[in-house]
């Protein structure tokens, strides 16, 4: 059913606006993209990103996420010495006399390291080594002076001139020289998470821990056993538990604390900047320029300023987030304002109640649930950015997220917060959701009920 | 009985149930904003404990916090912002600058400080981009509307609300660890936050949609992608870009706050720049850095008003 020609004229000659639009409608959209693709190459240019890409080591990207929730034990055996005896790093996650069952130590005097069960492990002496892994075992002579592979070379070996390395995937490697063989063995999982090694509840499973608690002698004569294990949870040297509950509860109260103030001073703010309720056109000019500033004085200036007048704590990111809501909401409260229906306020006024009471039965009712479900957005997004508030010093988990990423080796305890905070924004977010909906149920009612008498 | 006490009856039964109501919801009323005070003062005591120093007794010492803003010479902070040389240069960071003036033509250069608020604008429209390029298809596969399998919905939204609630800071310092400190770490931080952002939404408008011009094309055989690019892309299009335009402004303002933590730009030299007290320094860069962000708004606002009219600026109650 194909259309005629002078079909087809006549319909473009019915919609000259879509047909035939004039040169920069129609062009608009290919400037855009050609603008966009010219800004995209300035932008390659600027940040020089292919220098950039081609400087970065993507390879660290796995080993970094794979720590998120693993740990390591590195034990090193020294073989120049009568008795081979392993030796773990001070602080190891195994406390101060590790025994773990994946090393063994045979009859014949050799030591054996089992990584991932018989399948990836190293069995050595002073004089030869043998890495098995992936199905190939490889011998290895120790006695020339520098370790040698007798026989072939697998491509997860390499032989560098006094160590050989074994890399065995995730789960670890092995290095091995003439006077030492050091092992790395990974664990999926976050160590000590409970208890760390110096708690005396250390490395006793959960049931035991309860019954101590319920029933067992006194570990720590003069404090019970409940009272104890509290302390050493929240004192736990390796996770700080309760230093980063502390700053987590901070980061809450700086975005509360900032989001309540801001609302209570910018309120009354707003009536003055409303230009339909302002007794003066100047005023509210004024204020709405004095809203734009604190707003466009970014919570970064504040939060820098407080931290240097009140020292770093969360006083200094509650009043950052204070003095930048007071615009915000003031902003956002004058134009709620200026859009409500005049009818009520005509009604109210009619009964010649005076100002006071005018805002309060004409507009107040209106404008209530609107202002209180702006503060919940707000409070919602200053949850998130306290956050980042924090990291320059005003107080909160920013800050601990920060210096542990700086450290650079703790990627564990990195995940454990951002867990945290992931969990609170998720949390609030809901809490904040559940009461905006149940106002805009209040306002859709109030609407329906305004349509509905016309 | 007549008519009349039956009605007055009626009346009084009204008014002592409407009474009653009034009374509970005042009552209510008043426990909430009890509560709420309760909890202002426990968090005000909380804050003030926390803090290294506390409200009342630094409040006195406020001004003379504020006295080393005051330079000693107002035309250093002119200086300052053009990358001048200054009389009182006493071989200090206080007037002298590492990066020193960025030179495009023989005489005509870039002043150091507005080559950093370059660097920040840079990275917040470049992650905005970013944010964009991601958040559209990722808000077709969203909405519900557009896309029947429930089962690709929920992974998308589940994607986007994680990348929006993830800290960008730890983003930022992971990649800072893979592709160096600087303005790459915080473009890739900003970015991905912003895809989740966006993408959010962009899903919910998109869910809004009028689905009749998606029927027509339904109706002859259009598939998936002709029904968005025709039906419901020039739809949410205006929409889309006001909410990008308004994303820019926060991009900004977050990009600057990147800056102090490692992320290169102008947050960094600020944060120098306050915590060492070189006050012409640190009113030029608040200066440079409001006009910036007044202006960005300002631009932002005006042509979000183009795009869509009065709607860009009342929020969803």
């Amino acid at each position: 059913m194909a259309m005629t020609v002078e079909e087809i004229a006549a319909i473009e000659e019915r919609h000259p606006q879509v047909f035939h639009r004039p040169a920069y409608k129609r062009f608009w959209p290919l400037l855009l993209i050609a603008g966009t693709v010219l800004y995209l190459a300035y932008a390659l240019w600027f940040f020089s990103l292919p220098q950039v890409l081609r400087e970065s080591h993507w390879e660290r990207l796995p080993l970094f996420l794979s720590q998120w929730i693993s740990y390591d034990l590195q034990p090193e055996f020294r073989l120049d010495q009568p008795q081979i005896t392993p030796k773990y790093p001070r602080f190891s996650a195994l406390g101060e006399n590790p025994n773990p069952d994946w090393v063994v130590r045979n009859p014949d005097g050799t030591f054996t390291v089992r990584i991932d069960g018989d399948a990836k492990s190293v069995t050595f002496d002073k004089t030869r080594a043998t890495i098995i892994a992936n199905g190939v075992t490889v011998p290895i002579s120790l006695t020339g002076g520098k370790p040698v592979v007798t026989g072939p070379v697998p491509d997860w070996v390499t032989v560098h001139d006094d160590e050989i390395v074994a890399k065995m995937g995730f789960v670890g490697e092995v290095r091995v020289t003439v006077d030492r063989v050091k092992v790395r063995k990974r664990f999926l999982g976050w160590a000590n998470i409970v208890f760390d090694t110096r708690s005396p509840f250390f490395g006793k499973s959960a049931g035991e821990v309860i019954s101590l608690i319920v029933s067992g002698p006194e570990l720590q004569p003069g404090t019970s056993n409940l009272a104890l294990a509290a302390d050493n949870i929240w004192n736990n040297a390796q996770w700080q538990h309760g230093d980063v509950w502390t700053k987590l509860l901070q980061t809450i109260v700086m975005a509360f604390l900032g989001t309540l103030l801001g609302g209570i001073v910018a309120f009354p703010l707003a009536f003055f900047a409303a230009r339909n309720i302002t007794p003066s056109g100047l005023l509210s000019q004024v204020l709405k320029r004095f809203f734009d500033f604190m707003r466009s004085v970014d919570m970064l200036i504040w939060a820098l300023f407080f931290t240097r007048a009140f020292g770093p704590g969360p006083l200094a990111g509650s009043a950052a987030i204070f003095f930048t809501e007071i615009g915000t909401l003031g902003k956002t409260y004058s134009e709620a304002l200026e859009n409500i229906d005049d009818k009520p306020r005509e009604g109210v006024l009619s009964t010649g109640a005076n100002g006071l009471l005018v805002q309060r039965y004409g507009v107040l009712p209106e404008v209530v649930p609107v202002f209180i479900s702006q503060t919940l957005y707000q409070w919602e997004s200053n949850t998130r950015g306290a956050t980042i508030i924090g990291a320059v010093g005003a107080g909160g988990i920013g800050l601990k997220l920060w210096e542990a990423m700086r450290t650079n080796s703790n990627w564990a305890n990195v995940f454990y917060m951002v867990l945290l905070t992931l969990a609170v924004v998720f949390v609030f977010d809901n809490i904040s959701n559940f009461l905006r909906r149940r106002l805009s149920r209040t306002l859709h009612d109030y609407n329906r009920l305004q349509a509905a008498q016309g | 009985m007549t008519s009349a006490t039956i009605h007055s009856e009626a009346t009084r039964q009204q008014a002592d149930a409407w009474r009653r109501q009034t009374a509970l919801r005042r009552f209510y009323t008043a426990l909430g904003v009890g509560l709420l005070l309760i909890a202002m003062c426990a968090t005000m005591w909380f804050a003030d404990e926390a803090n290294a120093g506390h409200f009342f007794d630094r409040l006195p010492h406020i001004l003379d916090f504020l006295s080393w803003l005051v330079p000693k010479d107002w035309s250093d902070v002119w200086r300052a912002l053009f990358d001048i040389a200054s009389p009182n240069d006493k071989g200090t960071q206080e007037f002298n600058f590492p990066l020193g003036r960025v030179y495009i033509w023989s005489g005509f250069y870039i002043p150091e400080y507005f080559e950093l608020m370059l660097t920040t604008v840079n990275v917040a429209l470049v992650s905005t981009f970013i944010g964009f390029v991601f958040a559209v298809p990722f808000s077709f596969i969203a909405a519900r509307n557009l896309t029947p399998s429930p089962v690709l919905r929920l992974v998308v939204k589940r994607f986007m609300e994680l990348l929006r609630a993830f800290p960008e800071i730890v983003i930022a310092g992971l990649f800072a660890a893979i592709v160096s400190i600087g303005p790459v770490a915080a473009i890739i931080a900003i970015g991905l936050h912003s895809i989740g952002a966006l993408g959010k939404l962009f899903y919910e408008i998109n869910e809004n949609i009028d689905m009749r011009p998606e029927e027509g094309l339904r109706a002859v055989g259009a598939n998936w992608f002709e029904r968005v690019r025709f039906a419901d892309l020039p739809q949410v299009l205006p929409n889309f870009m006001s909410y990008t335009l308004l994303r820019i402004e926060i991009n900004v303002r977050i990009s600057t706050i990147m800056g102090a933590v490692g992320g290169g730009g102008i947050g960094e030299e600020l944060k120098l720049a306050i915590s060492r007290g070189f006050g012409a320094k640190t009113l030029a860069l608040v200066l440079l850095l409001f006009i910036t962000i007044f202006l960005v708004d300002q631009f932002s606002a005006w042509l979000r008003r183009k795009l869509v009219g009065e709607q860009a600026f009342m929020m969803s109650a």
